[in-house]
């Protein structure tokens, strides 16, 4: 049998493919730069799946359904924020429990919306840059979230390099009893970047479920979370790098897709797990340089704050 | 104004008292969640933790239980440990699946040949070597190349999923099983059961597993250095490192036997209540156990308790599912809530709550 995968198509359809995991992973990037590790991706994400699918499905439109996403997902990050912030609690463990409760409380909110077909999302039609042939249908073809998404990621950029704002957030990040004697509200700031990261994965979750899938089944984020948290490391909690990470990461499942539809000689259980090998593969080449490791993690990660002293 | 203020020292009293009022504040958030799903919170309530015990079909019930505690508290015994020494494994559903393939495959490759004393032993060793393995590669990659054991253990759950497909779809696939997935069944298959011991107690070998390795890990952290280097090591990195602890030997040690008995878990349910190898094997009881970990407060004694309740709920959970239609993933997310509630109320362990505004000093 002939190998056949037209690479425009395969292009276009990384992009969709990545926009879960990127939009997640520039959101706990946010979150980590404030010095916290909030595990508990996966869950915002499934969380913010089914309430994104269920709006959509009820108001008849996607945009509310991912505005009500990111919503769910800031909402669940808050008991997060609650719990590590105020009552200081482990990050680990209390973001194992945010997924641990994301993914039931996912299901139980799914019930009635399995086998639905969700209203559709809209793909732009820009009408120049649409038009060029090869690069049109690649990259200009695509639903309004793929383009947020990278505005997204832009934006965090450029706040995180060039505003006060973000010099701040840094600031919690890498020393949090420093930014305390200073004045800033460390409590506040990692609250609000909590939060951000929240509403990512709430968008990401629903651009699963909206768009790339487009379905509601449970636990169909299927470790996405997990990724995501995976390639911030990767990036070495830069954004840049975040969007290559991502974008690697949704080449490799599209081709793996392709190369399972396309009849491979390579059994399909070693194609759907390459994914997780290979990110696994590519935390160890990242993390077995010990001291580009050390420099780029934000050196508060994981640490509680307390202001008793 | 509400202050917290640091203790000195943790409070024993709060420690033993935390997982009671987190049990007591999920059943009034659980009642909370039922309401709002149209059941009656209270015949909920009763039917998820009165009745197995109590009830009319108790004697049912409660043979469930340790078929159900059984698993639990085997992998939550060996997370403990770990989790004690701030090493996460999280991918014990990834190692407990593992297991079970590698018990069943050694079960299924003396079938028929009948000899119990030979196949079962094996089998057990061949359960807690395929865990031990799969918890060795986040183990090996953690030391020598310091990737996060928490993000490789995990995604290692989804490999392990795929492997677990693929087994029961091709090589472990039951020969006369008509084209359908899903091995030979091993319980009835002699040599390979794990049946119960006494009939309608649950009682299997996995359960006798769980209460030694309880027995065990109490020895373990109370008598011997490995369980001090554990603590010292969870209390402080800085420390321990002073006093001589190797942390990577500690890291493999504590994955690898987390990882061991994970794997033992699997190979007990593989050749007992599951009784075969198949695509739905694995039921989440590798995360449950984190929770386990946690509500028994990383105490051996602790999670034993910890692990029959949480049995409870699910067997409570099912009870309500079949009586009141309650949905299962309410249960899931009532345990999901169990641990919030521990972790918030955690805060009174290590903090005293002060009412008023601090006195300028």
């Amino acid at each position: 049998m002939e190998l056949s995968i037209n690479p425009i198509l395969l292009v276009a359809s990384l992009m969709v493919a990545s926009t879960p995991i990127l939009l997640a992973a520039i959101g706990e990037m946010v979150v980590e730069k404030a010095g916290v590790l909030n595990l508990g991706v996966e869950g915002m994400m499934i969380v913010g799946a089914i309430c994104g699918f269920a709006i959509a499905v009820e108001t008849g439109s996607p945009a509310v359904g991912f505005v009500a996403a990111a919503l769910g997902g800031a909402i669940l990050s808050m008991l997060f924020g609650f719990l590590t912030q105020y009552l200081l609690s482990n990050q680990v463990a209390t973001g194992l429990a945010l997924t641990l409760f994301g993914l039931g409380l996912s299901s139980l909110m799914g019930q009635g919306y399995v086998g639905i077909k969700p209203p559709s999302t809209p793909k732009l039609d820009i009408p120049i840059l649409g038009d060029i042939p090869v690069l049109g249908p690649m990259i200009f073809s695509h639903d309004l979230m793929v383009y947020i998404s990278l505005a997204i990621v832009a934006g965090v950029w450029a706040f995180l390099k060039y505003t006060r704002g973000g010099l701040i957030l840094r600031a919690v990040g890498e020393s949090h009893d420093a930014a305390h004697a200073l004045g800033y509200n460390v409590i506040l700031v990692r609250l609000a970047a909590i939060g951000f990261g929240g509403a990512c994965a709430g968008l990401g979750g629903a651009y699963l479920s909206l768009v790339r899938v487009p379905q509601w089944t449970e636990g169909m984020t299927a470790g996405a979370g997990w990724i995501a948290l995976a390639i911030v490391v990767f990036a070495s909690w830069r954004a840049g790098r975040v969007l290559l990470g991502a974008y690697l990461f949704g080449g490799i499942t599209v081709l793996q897709l392709n190369l399972q539809a396309a009849g491979v000689a390579i059994p399909v259980e070693l194609l759907s797990m390459s994914p997780y090998l290979i990110t696994i593969l590519v935390l160890v080449i990242i993390s077995s340089d010990r001291n580009r490791a050390a420099l780029n993690a934000p050196a508060s990660l994981g640490r509680s704050f307390h202001a008793s002293s | 104004m509400i202050r917290l203020e640091k203790r000195p020292t943790p409070s024993q009293t709060w420690a033993y008292l935390t997982p009671l009022v987190a049990v007591v504040a999920t059943m009034i958030a659980g009642g909370i969640l039922f309401a709002f799903l149209d059941k009656d919170p209270v015949v909920a309530i009763r039917t998820i933790f009165w009745d197995p015990i109590f009830g009319e079909f108790a004697f049912y019930y409660r043979g469930q239980l340790l078929v159900k505690a059984g698993p639990l508290i085997l992998i939550a015994i060996g997370l403990s440990l770990g989790f004690k020494a701030g090493i996460w494994n999280i991918g014990a559903e990834g190692q407990y699946i593992m297991g079970a393939i590698f018990g069943a495959a050694v079960g299924l490759a003396f079938y028929p040949m009948e000899a119990r004393w030979l196949i079962f032993p094996l089998m057990i060793l061949a359960g807690a070597f395929g865990g031990f393995l799969w918890a060795m590669i986040p183990g090996i990659l953690k030391t020598r190349f310091n990737t996060n054991e928490i993000l490789v253990s995990l995604l290692l759950v989804y490999v392990a999923e795929s492997i677990l497909a693929s087994m029961s779809l091709g090589l472990l696939r039951n020969p006369e099983g008509a084209g359908f997935p899903g091995s030979r069944n091993l319980r009835q298959y002699e040599s390979a059961a794990n049946n119960e011991l006494i009939a309608g107690w649950g009682m299997h070998w996995g359960v006798v597993a769980a209460f030694i390795a309880v027995i065990f890990a109490y020895i373990l952290l109370s008598r011997h250095i490995m369980g001090f280097n554990i603590r010292l090591t969870g209390e402080s990195p800085r420390a321990a490192r002073f006093a001589g602890v190797n942390p990577n030997r500690l890291i493999l040690f504590c994955l690898g036997l987390s990882g061991a008995l994970a794997g033992l878990a699997g190979m007990f349910e593989v050749a007992g209540p599951a009784g075969q190898i198949s695509i739905d094997f694995n039921v989440g009881y590798g995360f449950t156990a984190i929770i386990v970990a946690f509500l028994g407060r990383l105490h051996p004694i602790g999670i034993l308790l910890a692990g029959m309740l949480m049995a409870l709920t699910y067997i409570g959970g099912e009870a309500a599912q079949a009586s009141l239609g309650l949905p299962a993933a309410a249960i899931q997310a009532f345990q999901g809530m169990l641990l919030f509630f521990l972790l918030a109320f955690d805060v009174l362990t290590n903090f005293r709550v002060r009412f008023g505004r601090e006195a300028a000093v």
